[in-house]
């Protein structure tokens, strides 16, 4: 959480300092998107994330470095250099391709829980995560649908944080809880609390479990909020006021975690404090990797269209 | 491209039936998806059986969904399963343009090769079959502007089951496009072992030299037929079957055009931005001062689709007749 935190700010930083043209922050979905990340098991799920899910992504094995190289747009980027930063692709880890087209990757979520089923591969499940505006797209409920029909083990996790750039939930659907599309579809759903990790843990593990014994889909909507603007290229002061935001970091999850580890006894001050001297110099040491490697070199535009030499029509 | 010495005289919905039932025989991990294939066999009965042969898994019948259909392919894909997916009718792939164009073109490039997409979606497609608005279009142009994406529209046996067989194997996704007036008109010798035809290759189907026409589809048939009605004329016109449209075959095209020094184009799809404006274009860069006419272009009109009344369909649809007029007034410029 503190990692996720930490190298969100720096993309908004680089953005400021001109050295990147563009940022997307996840500020808000930290504890949903670790509770979320921490019941996935590595190296038999697949992750197919959109593109807010810096946490996720981190918690599911992405490194820092395939961050900053996705920020910088450098060759080792996982798309080479071509997608928006936070768009990353990691096959080795199970980590699919992420699309900016609103809810396109469900459907794509369902074909890889398929193939699970195809290959008699029990124990292992999808998670395919989406905002709550992506669930008012055909081809989210054309997924979740197929899923339904055909039993696969695939979570649907809906990362609500009441605002598709400018429009509010309202606007978006009749209903409080996404969660309540579920029944529809003839599926359990639940909505649970996105500022708590543990509840979303809790609430993960038991539909992943489900679906890896074959139990079948579910939707799982973590309420959260988004404290930053939709992306560097936003200013919500259009949309909402300040006062809206002011109030809801009151409740901001990751010093709120930071307080429950602590009178637990989990974590003491002093390991607090070194944590996060840890996190800002892997994020420095990250940073700084990354802007000397190179960019694409520019012959890379015909590469990887199609197997093979691209012959380009000319 | 292997030939095989034994053949089998087939239709052209016998050779998609064949080669399918091919592919989900020698490669386990082929599968066919779309609306009706299974217990109904598909709507053309092309899958008639697959469903009790193959199992419901790797012969599923979806949900009514068309971008459902190509989206959970993709995935399937991706996940190193090599899906065949069936749009019903072409005019009904609309509502999967999103998941063609903008994910299943792009998966390749968007990952930097890490991820894959061999997919095939067959779809079949074209007019003359009183199919009205909504079951007669062409939608080749339509998708033949996107890179990363191939086309094949073969409308011969062989063709069909070679061209299929390759986009099978391929590693990147192939709309393959058949179109319904040839599926049991058109009969022809099938290769009975495996056989290939790459994708990308235009195949001469009659050698001429005062004319090339280039086309693809139902039109090809009809144009050997006007080229061969032009012979007992003295006319001599060379058919070139495009085959496929992307990668599209401009060896062929021009090494055509620079022996016949005339070109006419006849496609069933509309002219505006047609496949025959990009041949028009490219041998104008390419070969302009090899042409002694101006090339011509007979295509589908100019409006949303063929009607249902007979009248309509055939002022959209081009007669044989037509051709030969274009074919013999281009001879004679």
């Amino acid at each position: 959480m503190l990692l996720q935190r930490q190298l969100d700010n720096r993309g908004f930083q680089l953005n400021r300092q001109g050295k990147i043209p563009f940022a997307l922050g996840s500020e808000g979905h930290e504890a949903a998107q670790t509770g979320a990340a921490t019941a996935l098991i590595r190296g038999k799920d697949i992750l197919v994330p959109y593109y807010r899910d810096l946490g996720l992504c981190l918690g599911f094995g992405f490194p820092p470095s395939g961050v900053f190289n996705s920020m910088f747009a450098r060759a080792q980027d996982g798309s080479g250099g071509r997608q928006f930063p936070n768009h990353y692709s990691d096959k080795a880890i199970g980590l699919f391709s992420v699309s900016s087209i609103i809810a396109a990757h469900c459907t794509h979520a369902v074909g890889a829980a398929f193939a699970f089923v195809y290959r008699g591969q029990t124990g292992r499940a999808v998670l395919c995560s989406t905002g709550e505006g992506a669930t008012s797209e055909g081809e989210w409920h054309e997924a979740v649908n197929f899923a339904a029909v055909r039993k696969l083990p695939i979570v649907f996790f809906v990362e609500n944080n009441q605002y598709a750039i400018s429009t509010p939930q309202a606007a978006q659907m009749a209903i409080a809880d996404v969660a309540d599309k579920a029944p529809g579809y003839g599926i359990p759903g639940i909505a649970c609390d996105g500022f708590d990790p543990i509840t979303v843990y809790a609430a993960m593990k038991e539909a992943l479990d489900r679906a890896r014994c074959g139990g079948g889909p579910s939707i799982v909507e973590a309420k959260v909020y988004r404290f930053l603007s939709h992306s560097t290229d936003d200013d919500d002061r259009t949309y909402r006021s300040p006062q809206e935001v002011r109030d809801r970091r009151k409740c901001d999850p990751v010093p709120r975690f930071e307080r429950v580890l602590l009178q637990a006894g989990i974590i003491n001050d002093e390991e607090l404090d070194a944590l996060k001297a840890d996190v800002l110099r892997e994020t420095n040491e990250a940073t700084d990797a990354s802007e000397s490697l190179p960019m694409p070199e520019a012959g890379e535009l015909y590469g990887n269209v199609y197997e093979g030499a691209h012959e380009p029509w000319r | 491209m292997a030939v095989t010495a034994r053949t089998t005289v087939m239709n052209n919905v016998e050779a998609v039936r064949h080669t399918l039932h091919q592919a989900l025989t020698n490669d386990p991990n082929t599968l066919i998806l779309g609306e009706d294939v299974g217990a109904r066999g598909n709507v053309f009965l092309i899958t008639k059986g697959f469903l009790e042969e193959f199992g419901a898994a790797r012969v599923i019948d979806t949900p009514l969904a068309e971008a459902c259909i190509v989206g959970v392919a993709v995935g399937m894909a991706m996940e190193g399963l090599r899906p065949i997916a069936e749009i019903q009718f072409a005019d009904f792939i609309y509502p999967a343009f999103n998941q063609i164009v903008g994910e299943a073109a792009k998966t390749r490039y968007r990952s930097n090769g890490d991820y894959t997409c061999p997919l095939v979606i067959r779809t079949p497609y074209g007019g003359g079959v009183r199919g009205a608005l909504s079951h007669s279009v062409s939608i080749e142009a339509l998708f033949y502007h996107v890179p990363g994406l191939k086309i094949a529209a073969p409308s011969f046996p062989a063709d069909i089951k070679g061209l299929l067989t390759a986009a099978i194997e391929d590693p990147d996704p192939v709309l393959f496009l058949e179109h319904k007036k040839t599926y049991r008109s058109v009969k022809g010798e099938v290769p009975d072992g495996r056989y290939v035809v790459p994708l990308g290759k235009a195949d001469v189907k009659r050698e001429g030299e005062q004319l090339s026409v280039v086309s693809y589809g139902l039109y090809v048939h009809q144009a050997l037929d006007a080229a061969a009605r032009l012979a007992e004329e003295g006319i001599s016109a060379e058919v070139i079957d495009l085959r496929s449209i992307r990668p599209m075959d401009r060896t062929t095209i021009l090494q055509s055009v620079r022996k016949t020094h005339k070109l006419l184009i006849i496609h069933e799809d509309h002219k505006f931005g047609g496949i025959g404006a990009e041949i028009a274009a490219m041998v104008a860069e390419e070969a302009l001062f090899e042409l002694d006419a101006p090339i011509r272009r007979l295509c589908g009109p100019d409006v949303p689709a063929m009607g249902y009344a007979q009248t309509l369909e055939n002022a959209f649809m081009i007669s044989t007749e037509r051709m030969a007029d274009a074919m013999r007034e281009m001879v004679r410029f």
